[in-house]
């Protein structure tokens, strides 16, 4: 699977990565080659096999539905870069 | 309405068929989150209901709350579903400053229901069915201000993390009542169930509703999709604006572009939210963090044996036992309490040697809900204890009072006047069947007009005029029965 330079520059805009036009080339690239490498696995027959997810073969732990956290909203905030009348204050969103 | 081409619209071309699909999101009725301990509620302070796992800490993980799980096994049985033994987790990706993960938890591949299907019925009472597709649980995303301040966005993640359910339809309704009475059924399931508390105002139950249109019997066209709609009359305000706007713009030679649209309840119009063709681009995959959900097929068990009687086994059951129409019997079980409050008054009249259900019904539909509704009320919120409505019956029954004057016992139980007997003393509305005191009235009526009692004795029907003369006379109290057997007797008829 090839990687072009105009799905580098959508992936790395989806991502929220600035990524200068003049390193586009040179990344497309670099990810070609990790996709080699990983392309390897196809080598491994995999018919019938059912996709794994997890390396840990055990279920989903579950927890009973009981309120045990929050109510500490300073705690929440404590890194926030701006807060006000403890809501997280951003830059306006615009819809 | 039930007709296809009464749901047509007309365009100046031709007529068009709207292809309606929706997708309900519902909130799970738990204590706390889908994911971690906090709690789940409305009006609580800012940011007051946040976990570090909400708020996305770097190291915090998720771990996923029985109830929830439970709640949608319990939907997905209440909508004929399969329930899929092994499902899982996978993150939809975008960027939004109040889902602070950058990505939601939801199921894309394996949702923990599959398809289903919902009976639903018009306004008519004529019926459809809807295919489900799927229902998912997902995280439900923070809220965001923009009204605080002009230069920045407040955001309050109390929100965030909360249990959604998303069910999601097939394009199988072809109108705009169409898709409210499905939204009002799925609220109505999920609600008996318990799973959702259906409160649309607090936006705990929503839809987001995916419009087209085409000529009839044609392929599908492409698709808008208007965002979160909260109420069945803005979800068919929406639906019919984003319609025509739809027709209008093929009409003019134009094309349809697939996007997420906005209904401006003030304006009463839809317009575009967000143009980015990336926006759809959500780049899913597996959850790492969350290992595959695998639920035992007896606990599935134990849950489908503990689900209450459903909406349609109770519209069935109240026809079959009490011999309602369709009607009143649909009525009846929109609320599992407004089934309950018949049937406790039901049980109170057979207590008290009466029998008659449907009359029974008929108060409770046509005088009492109408009423509440009118107030915007629901049964719970009667001031009319069910056994009253019994004893209303009951005097009905016994002949005490006619139905005109029981309408107006009704007036005075519904202002908290007590039980109906009493109010029937207290305004001395008892009927009059004291014959000795009818035949007076009679005589006299008779006496005082002798061409009407001629005509009476050339023409039997022409006795309703008397009748009607004597209910003056008493005031509506006379018993009907015994006023005709007098003026019978003494017309000689």
């Amino acid at each position: 699977m090839a990687i072009d330079v105009a799905t580098v520059r959508k992936v790395a805009r989806l991502a929220r990565i600035a990524e200068p036009e003049d390193r586009l080339e040179s990344l497309a690239s670099e990810l070609n080659g990790i996709m080699a490498w990983i392309e390897q696995l196809s080598e491994v027959n995999t018919d019938g096999v059912e996709p794994m997810t997890s390396a840990v073969e055990q279920p989903l732990p579950m927890r009973d539905d009981v309120v045990t956290e929050g109510g500490d909203p300073r705690l929440v905030l404590a890194n926030a870069p701006k807060s006000k009348d403890n809501f997280f204050v951003v830059p306006k969103v615009v819809e | 309405m039930t007709e296809t081409a009464d749901k047509l619209i007309q365009g100046r071309t031709g007529p068009w068929e709207i292809v309606l699909g929706l997708e309900i999101h519902a909130q799970v009725a738990s204590k706390a989150k889908l994911f971690s301990g906090a709690a789940v509620g409305f009006g609580a302070g800012p940011n007051e209901q946040v976990s570090l796992v909400d708020a996305a800490m770097p190291g915090m993980l998720p771990v996923i709350n029985r109830f929830c799980v439970e709640q949608a096994v319990r939907a997905g049985l209440g909508l004929n579903a399969q329930i899929n033994l092994k499902s899982r987790f996978d993150r939809k990706n975008y960027f939004y400053p109040d889902l602070p993960q950058g990505y939601q938890i939801s199921q894309f591949k394996d949702p923990i229901v599959g398809e289903g299907e919902v009976e639903v019925e018009r306004d008519d009472g004529s019926t459809f069915v809807v295919g489900v597709e799927r229902l998912h649980l997902e995280q439900d995303a923070g809220k965001s201000l923009h009204d605080q301040d002009p230069n920045a966005t407040y955001v309050d993640l109390n929100r965030a993390g909360t249990a959604l359910m998303e069910i999601v339809s097939r394009p199988d309704m072809r109108c705009a009542e169409e898709a409210a009475a499905y939204v009002k059924k799925i609220r109505t399931i999920l609600r008996y169930i318990g799973a959702c508390d259906g409160d649309m105002e607090k936006g705990n139950l929503r839809a987001d509703v995916n419009v087209s249109v085409r000529r009839p019997g044609a392929e599908l066209g492409t698709r808008c999709e208007i965002k979160n709609v909260n109420s069945y009359r803005h979800i068919q305000q929406a639906i019919e604006y984003e319609a025509r706007r739809q027709v209008e713009i093929i009409e003019d030679g134009g094309k349809i572009d697939q996007e997420t649209r906005l209904f401006d309840s003030g304006k009463l119009e839809t317009r575009s939210m967000r143009s980015k063709e990336e926006a759809h681009d959500y780049r899913y995959f597996p959850d790492p963090d969350l290992l595959p959900l695998i639920l035992d097929a007896d606990w599935v068990e134990q849950i489908k044996k503990s689900l209450p009687e459903l909406p349609d086994a109770k519209k069935k059951r109240l026809q079959g036992q009490y011999g309602l129409s369709a009607y009143d019997a649909g009525v009846m079980i929109i609320e599992s309490a407004r089934a309950d409050y018949f049937e406790s008054a039901v049980a109170a009249l057979k207590a008290a040697g009466g029998s008659d259900a449907k009359l029974v019904a008929n108060y409770v539909t046509n005088e009492l809900l109408q009423r509440l509704s009118a107030d915007g009320h629901e049964i719970d919120a009667s001031p009319i204890p069910a056994a009253d409505i019994a004893g209303l019956v009951k005097l009905r029954e016994d002949g005490v009072v006619s139905s005109k004057i029981a309408k107006e016992v009704f007036d005075h139980m519904w202002a908290g006047e007590g039980a109906p007997y009493q109010i029937v003393e207290t305004h001395g509305l008892k009927q009059e069947s004291d014959t000795g005191a009818l035949e007076g009235i009679i005589a006299a009526l008779i006496a005082a007009n002798p061409a009407q009692a001629d005509a009476v004795k050339e023409k039997p029907q022409a006795i309703g005029w008397f009748v009607g003369q004597v209910m003056k006379a008493t005031g509506g109290k006379a018993n009907p029965g015994s006023v005709n057997e007098i003026l019978k007797a003494k017309l000689g008829i």
